[in-house]
């Protein structure tokens, strides 16, 4: 996946956690929880669908690595560069 | 003395009507909620689904969170409170109090978990941490004060198939211990979002089949030949009569008896002389006879042994009473499981006002072994005057219920 498909797939995975709001403007340098109503169930929801989709395991450690779009892009760039993009 | 404990708003969704009035109206005009089915490894069978619209008082990102329990529960919940009148912004929600029947809960949920993770390889790091939230034995009624942001007691009360009734009851009790000044209370199920209800019920003997769906649920009929699983959900706001006339309320009806007892004797068979003692101990309550009560809806889930022993208890109890009408609600919305109860007896309540006892549907041919005088088939009663309804719910593990409400008169 390229640094754009991973954004796209993090942004699928918001959409379904959060299906009231419209995140299409979302401010990738600028943490989630400050642009949208992200509890802590919320926010595993994020890790357990990049697990579920894509096999990708996030200790919870590193958690604090998917705090903003663009954090989480870099976090996840050599994660997921060899899984083939599935919109 | 107790409290007088009245019903000021009824909230309810079934398959063939998602408020009081529209099921009213498609008991009286033969209308069946039952449709074709088709579950996950089960396969198609027959089911009652109901179609209200859970947009109406939820977000998207609580449906998604919640359960199809809660989400009934919520939908039946808002509509009760504003069916009664009540001003929500100056109700003290510390003293409401919410009493959830439910026949199983958290079956949904633990089978849509297991499908998912034998799509994984049985890992089990992706069951979903949601779990535990949407399978705790509190949900529904726990769903229903995160939406209306209730800050008094709320639980699920597990009684099989008698749960709408014992919701019911929970509800006047709390009322009555001062526990409450507004009780929320009834019964929901989502009982056909898992195949193993149909599947068990299926082994079993007691799942019915038959080429029509609407035709499938046909309790009392010769040729019954099992129950009909449907969702649904109602919710009644009682209050004490005292604080329902101060406030003006509108007052349905008055709930002047109940009782709850068991069987003791089987897992799943009834027991007629169980269930005959369940009704005589609500009867005593109310302090009435048997020949007082206008309409006496039954159980009947359309099982061959349960109608038929059920029928038995009524024959016992109700000897020499010309004026009593009998009739059942699931030939027309199969079995609602923890909804049935209170969804019946809402189904029954207009009559204190328009004096109709709505028929049995789908009997086409009366087994003899349930017969009941004054059994009302093919087109509504119309009776003089109604002044009492029994309602009956019996579930397995031997539990049964009896409601009995009167027509609310100062």
């Amino acid at each position: 996946m390229t640094r754009n498909e991973i954004r796209e797939a993090v942004m699928s995975i918001l959409r379904d956690i959060a299906p009231d709001e419209d995140i299409s403007d979302l401010n990738d340098e600028i943490a989630f929880r400050e642009q949208m109503e992200l509890d802590s169930m919320d926010f595993l929801d994020i890790v357990m669908e990049l697990r579920r989709r894509y096999g990708v395991n996030i200790p919870e450690e590193e958690y604090t690595e998917l705090a903003s779009m663009a954090k989480t892009v870099n976090y996840l760039e050599p994660k997921m560069v060899d899984i083939p993009f599935e919109k | 003395m107790h409290d007088r404990i009245v019903i000021t708003g009824i909230g309810l969704t079934s398959p063939n009507g998602n408020t009081l009035a529209d099921f009213r109206d498609a008991l009286l005009s033969g209308k069946s909620g039952i449709q074709d089915y088709d579950i996950r490894y089960f396969g198609k069978t027959h089911a009652g689904v109901c179609n209200y619209d859970p947009l109406k008082y939820q977000s998207r990102k609580e449906i998604r969170r919640g359960t199809r329990a809660g989400s009934i529960a919520i939908y039946c919940a808002h509509e009760a409170l504003a069916d009664a009148g009540i001003d929500w912004s100056a109700t003290d929600k510390s003293r409401v109090g919410v009493y959830v029947g439910t026949t199983e809960h958290g079956n949904v949920e633990t089978e849509n978990e297991i499908y998912l993770i034998s799509q994984h390889n049985y890992d089990t790091s992706v069951w979903s941490h949601h779990h535990n939230p949407r399978t705790v034995a509190n949900n529904p009624a726990g769903e229903i004060t995160l939406n209306l942001k209730i800050s008094g007691p709320h639980y699920c009360l597990g009684a099989a198939c008698a749960a709408g009734n014992a919701g019911l009851i929970q509800g006047l009790q709390m009322l009555r211990l001062g526990e409450c000044d507004l009780a929320i209370a009834g019964g929901v199920s989502e009982s056909i979002h898992t195949f193993g209800i149909f599947a068990a019920f299926h082994n079993q003997g007691a799942l019915a089949k038959h080429e029509d769906s609407t035709k499938a649920s046909r309790p009392l009929d010769k040729n019954r030949n099992g129950i009909v699983v449907s969702e649904g959900g109602c919710l009644f706001t009682l209050e004490r009569l005292r604080d329902a006339k101060a406030r003006g309320a509108r007052i349905y009806a008055e709930v002047v008896g109940y009782a709850i007892n068991s069987d003791a004797s089987d897992f799943v068979l009834p027991n007629p002389d169980r269930q005959a003692d369940c009704i005589r101990l609500a009867l005593k309550k109310a302090g009435i006879q048997p020949s007082d009560v206008d309409i006496v809806n039954l159980h009947a889930t359309g099982t061959a042994s349960g109608d038929a022993q059920e029928c038995k208890a009524l024959r016992e109890v109700f000897v020499d009473c010309p004026n009593t009408y009998f009739n059942a609600t699931k030939g027309f919305i199969g079995h609602a499981m923890g909804a049935a109860g209170a969804l019946e007896l809402a189904g029954n309540i207009p009559a204190f006002e328009d004096g109709l006892c709505h028929p049995v549907m789908n009997v086409d041919e009366l087994d003899e072994a349930c017969t009941l005088p004054n059994l009302v088939i093919g087109e509504p009663a119309k009776l003089d005057s109604v002044q009492y309804i029994l309602n009956t719910s019996f579930g397995m593990l031997g539990i049964n219920s009896v409601v009995i409400v009167k027509k609310y008169a100062d």
